[in-house]
């Protein structure tokens, strides 16, 4: 079946077997190899990323379900993909160390950013209960919770466009 | 002022954060084009044997290219790997005879499409003939059912036997405890599954990708279970998703991947899903501990006894020989007029077991940390006065165990009472007093650890050490190879770190380099909290030897005595004393010839860092659901490099440890069926789960190499697990509890507070 999907602000159409799901859609397909598969039982958020502005494991979603919606993952938040400059939530996971091994990152991040445009003034138990979804086996979470409420400082931290200052 | 002790975000990140790392199943190159997948039949059965295969079907699925059992296989037997080991406890790659535990690799499927792997694995019918499961270790002891018929015995091997156990050991003592203790199985669960590829040409040499902890080690690895020499092997590591232990050397899915990759000349790619990785990487800790501790009333600890049931899953793998380090790390932080200790290690029908964070250290702290409490419980005695009057007094010179173990440098009371301090130890009594009294459903309960462990003890091979190569460029930037291999450490930012510390080259300008064995011949890998004192400590003899170099170069170019030049750290360059206006920039004297060195750090021990932990959990007793609420910790790993690096593996390494002691556990049924196989069973630990942490700081030196560090990569596993534990049992001390097995899970807790209750009344005794 064809989709139509814009992925990271640029516009898609591809050919796409019905049972496929947005995360090969997106590895294979789009070639974006950020977004990763931490489990097989929708457990473990790796492969979360935006869709039509709300965060989405992307291993529970059909590419059909997409088709004539807007994705993002990380390779598309903030400006680096364009010159510009890393996203707020990037900015303070690196300034929290709220990552180690990187490979729950990605998700991490989007669920992060999803997590902040519905709630963009969370506590630490809000922050807590909002990513109970992402695990992450390096970080103990310490520093994952003091990123996000460090990036919560920046007012449109909750929008996939926004960019810290130069 | 030095960058080293500062506070440094990660060089690593901004490509994390933005582009993702380039895990193996993300790897594009040219070498893989065209790469088929592979997929591993494996065993949905614990013990049986093999009657029959028939590949027929799934061959004839289209895009399917070969399917291949162990007939095919023309590769060497692999051998238990310690020399000490039971040597007649062979595998063979691929499942022959019989399978030993579920999930062990039967079959390969090789196809065009990585979306029809599954369903080909499925046409593949294998007949087996059940046999009864050898499953928990007393089982496997009492040689009934054997995985090896022909040996005769699962015992892989004996540290020691009853014969050497002192009769009398107890007869001084006034009050003798024993208990039997559970250090429960559980999964190293990195985030990235475990992948592979690699690429063979026709009458070229192998390529492999693994992620691992070591590609030196993964390339010996792979070359000896490929019976081909190690020149013929090129191992590169991607980017590894965590390892915890569980990447070193390569497993027989790597092994089989190249073997494919050869045989058909394609290249291959192989990924395991979640529910694959849970089932055949290694799995760890799994002992089962008779702990016997004997005093006075007074508080006086005088005997201990530590016996060790370890299981080794179905093949001895590395957890046969981690026993041996429980063992040595027998006595702790503690004095005993003598201690002793004896461990069998034993096969059964499940995942093999391998190193998990800490490695057998986290074992021996558990235990004498049980111990110890326990004891406490028992003379009516607060368990940090016990351990107050039992510690090794603060020492400066290497203090020898009578378990051999060197202990280089400690003070275990001052780690202590930091932890007391920071955590108002006396003010969590009176709140619990308060609670016992009111009868609240909701108990506080205070548990503490105090632990030392060894870091740096590994290497390549002999003695510690460790090599780096630092080069500087003409054009001012710096690289650096080195023979440890990060997965989530920061050594990108750590390595650049010290060489621009004796360089004076910034660390935006400085690449580290790993995991090449062609680049990087030798290195033991990261692994054992090694990495900093020994491969750090190589980037820094490597960059003052290379300002050596430089210094003889220099002088002959400017024309001037060496002992008149003075190296300047702020412009990276020689200036002759009295005549500023003559210099030169270690950037230009790489201009003329290449300017690198390699150079190798060895040092005279292993490092035994050590601290305390202090755990405040709630447990509701009418649940029995144990939640941690705050946790303190003081982690004396010597001299801190980086701060934010050093806290981070501290962080991850606390919440592994809580989540061993109130949490995880893999388990299987009588029949050997895994019960945990994926993350909606296995109770990986989430975000709602544990606190944010308490680290109070605390630094001793080491005299083992110039900057006094030592490793601190499992201190949170050793140090937090039994102190989590020992809050739960202290939670409900007061109801006649002495001990809970980990995982203290509501439902273990709820039966232990109902045994205690049953107990008690019964003996007539209030609860
Ligand atoms: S891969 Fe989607 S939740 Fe784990
Ligand atoms: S950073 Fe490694 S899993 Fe989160």
């Amino acid at each position: 079946m064809q989709v139509q999907i814009t992925v990271n602000k640029k516009p898609r159409t591809d050919e796409v077997e019905p049972r496929q799901l947005l995360v090969h859609y997106l590895r294979d397909t789009a070639g974006l190899k950020a977004t990763n598969v931490g489990c097989d039982t929708t457990s473990c958020g790796a492969c979360t990323v935006l869709l039509d502005g709300v965060s989405v494991k992307s291993c529970t979603v059909l590419t059909a379900q997409a088709d004539g919606g807007t994705v993002v993952t990380v390779e598309g938040l903030g400006g680096t993909a364009d010159g510009g400059q890393m996203h707020p939530v990037q900015s303070a996971f690196r300034e929290e160390h709220g990552l180690q091994c990187g490979f729950c990152t990605p998700g991490m991040v989007m669920a992060s950013v999803g997590l902040l445009s519905e709630n963009p003034n969370p506590t630490e138990h809000e922050v807590r209960e909002g990513l109970e979804g992402n695990y992450c086996r390096c970080t103990g979470y310490h520093n994952i919770l003091r990123a996000v409420l460090l990036a919560a400082q920046s007012p449109d931290a909750g929008k996939p466009e926004a960019q810290v200052s130069a | 002022m030095s960058i080293l002790g500062t506070r440094v975000v990660r060089n690593e990140d901004p490509e994390l954060l933005t582009k993702g790392g380039t895990y193996t199943d993300d790897l594009i190159d040219e070498r893989l084009d065209g790469a088929a997948h592979l997929i591993f039949v494996r065993s949905p059965v614990a013990h049986a044997r093999i009657l029959s295969i028939d590949t027929s079907e799934a061959l004839k699925l289209p895009g399917v290219v070969a399917v291949y059992t162990a007939a095919d296989v023309d590769l060497p037997i692999i051998n238990p790997p310690m020399p000490m080991f039971n040597q007649d406890m062979t595998q063979t790659p691929l499942a022959s005879d019989k399978v030993r535990y579920v999930g062990e690799p039967v079959a390969i499927v090789v196809c065009d499409d990585p979306y029809i792997r599954e369903d080909a694995a499925e046409l593949v019918e294998v007949e087996y003939d059940i046999l009864p499961a050898v499953i928990g270790m007393p089982n496997a002891a009492k040689d009934e059912v054997l995985l090896w018929e022909s040996v005769g015995t699962n015992t892989v091997v004996d540290f020691g036997t009853p014969d050497d156990l002192d009769p009398n050991l107890f007869d001084d003592c006034e009050v003798v405890v024993s208990h039997l203790i559970q250090n429960q199985r559980i999964h190293p669960a990195p985030m990235e599954s475990r992948s592979g590829a690699a690429s063979w040409p026709e009458g070229e040499r192998l390529t492999a990708w693994i992620p691992s902890q070591g590609a030196q080690g993964a390339k010996a690895a792979l070359a000896a279970q490929l019976g081909i020499d190690a020149a013929e092997v090129h191992v590169l590591t991607p980017d590894v998703g965590g390892a915890f232990g569980a990447r070193f050397g390569a497993d027989v899915e790597m092994v089989l991947t190249a073997w494919v990759a050869g045989k058909l000349h394609r290249p291959m790619r192989w990924s395991e899903t979640r529910y694959e990785n849970l089932l055949a990487m290694t799995h760890g800790r799994a002992q089962e501990q008779r702990v016997t501790i004997g005093g006075s009333r007074d508080g006086n600890m005088k005997k201990y006894r530590l016996e060790v049931l370890a299981d080794c899953g179905a093949y001895p793998k590395i957890g046969g020989i981690l026993p041996s380090l429980t063992r040595l790390m027998t006595p702790g932080t503690y004095v005993f007029d003598k201690a002793e200790s004896i461990a069998k290690a034993v096969v059964t029908n499940t995942t093999p077991i391998g190193a998990y964070r800490g490695a057998g250290r986290p074992e021996a702290t558990a235990a004498i940390e049980r111990a110890v409490d326990i004891f406490a419980a028992e003379i009516g005695m607060d368990p940090a006065d016990v351990r107050r009057k039992n510690l090794v007094p603060k020492f400066t010179e290497p203090h020898l165990t009578a378990f051999g173990a060197l202990y280089d440098s400690g003070d275990y009371e001052t780690a202590l009472n930091k932890a007391l301090e920071a955590a108002n130890y006396e003010d969590l009594r009176k709140e619990q007093q308060l609670r016992r009294e009111r009868g609240d459903a909701k108990q506080l309960g205070i548990g503490m650890s105090s632990y030392v462990e060894i870091t740096g003890a590994g290497s390549e091979s002999g003695d510690p050490n460790e090599n780096a190569t630092v080069e500087v460029h003409p054009d001012g930037t710096v690289t650096i190879l080195t023979g440890t291999s990060p997965h989530g450490q920061g050594h990108a930012t750590a390595w650049a770190m010290m060489a621009s510390d004796t360089l004076g080259i910034g660390i935006d300008k400085i690449t580290v380099i790993h995991g090449d064995t062609d680049l990087i011949p030798k290195g033991g890998g990261t692994g054992g909290s090694r990495s900093l004192q020994q491969g750090g400590m190589a980037v820094q003899k490597a960059s003052i030897e290379l300002v050596d170099i430089a210094r003889t170069r220099a002088a002959e170019l400017l024309e001037a005595n060496e002992a008149d030049l003075q190296f300047n750290i702020d412009d990276s360059g020689f200036s002759v004393a009295g005549v500023p206006s003559s210099t030169v920039t270690l950037a230009k004297l790489a201009e003329k010839e290449r300017l690198f060195i390699n150079a190798v750090f060895a040092a005279p021990g292993a490092t035994f860092p050590f601290g305390a932990h202090l755990a405040v959990v709630e447990v509701d007793v009418e649940t029995g659901k144990a939640t941690l609420e705050r946790i303190f910790c003081v982690d004396d790993a010597g001299v801190v490099m980086n701060p934010l690096l050093f806290d981070g593996q501290r962080h991850g390494g606390i919440a592994q440890g809580a989540a061993q002691a109130f949490l995880e556990e893999f388990i299987y049924d009588e029949d050997g069926n895994p019960l945990t196989a994926s993350f909606a069973d296995y109770p990986f630990l989430s975000a709602t789960e544990v606190p944010s942490f308490d680290l109070v700081s605390m630094v001793t030196p080491t005299t083992y190499n110039p900057m006094g560090v030592k490793g601190v990569g499992e201190a949170g596993t050793i140090g937090a697990t039994p102190a989590v534990q020992n809050a739960v049992v202290d939670a409900v001390s007061h109801l006649g509890v002495r001990h809970i097995d980990m995982p203290t899970s509501p439902r273990v807790v709820w039966e232990a507070i109902e045994a205690a209750r049953s107990n008690s009344n019964s003996n007539g005794k209030v609860a």
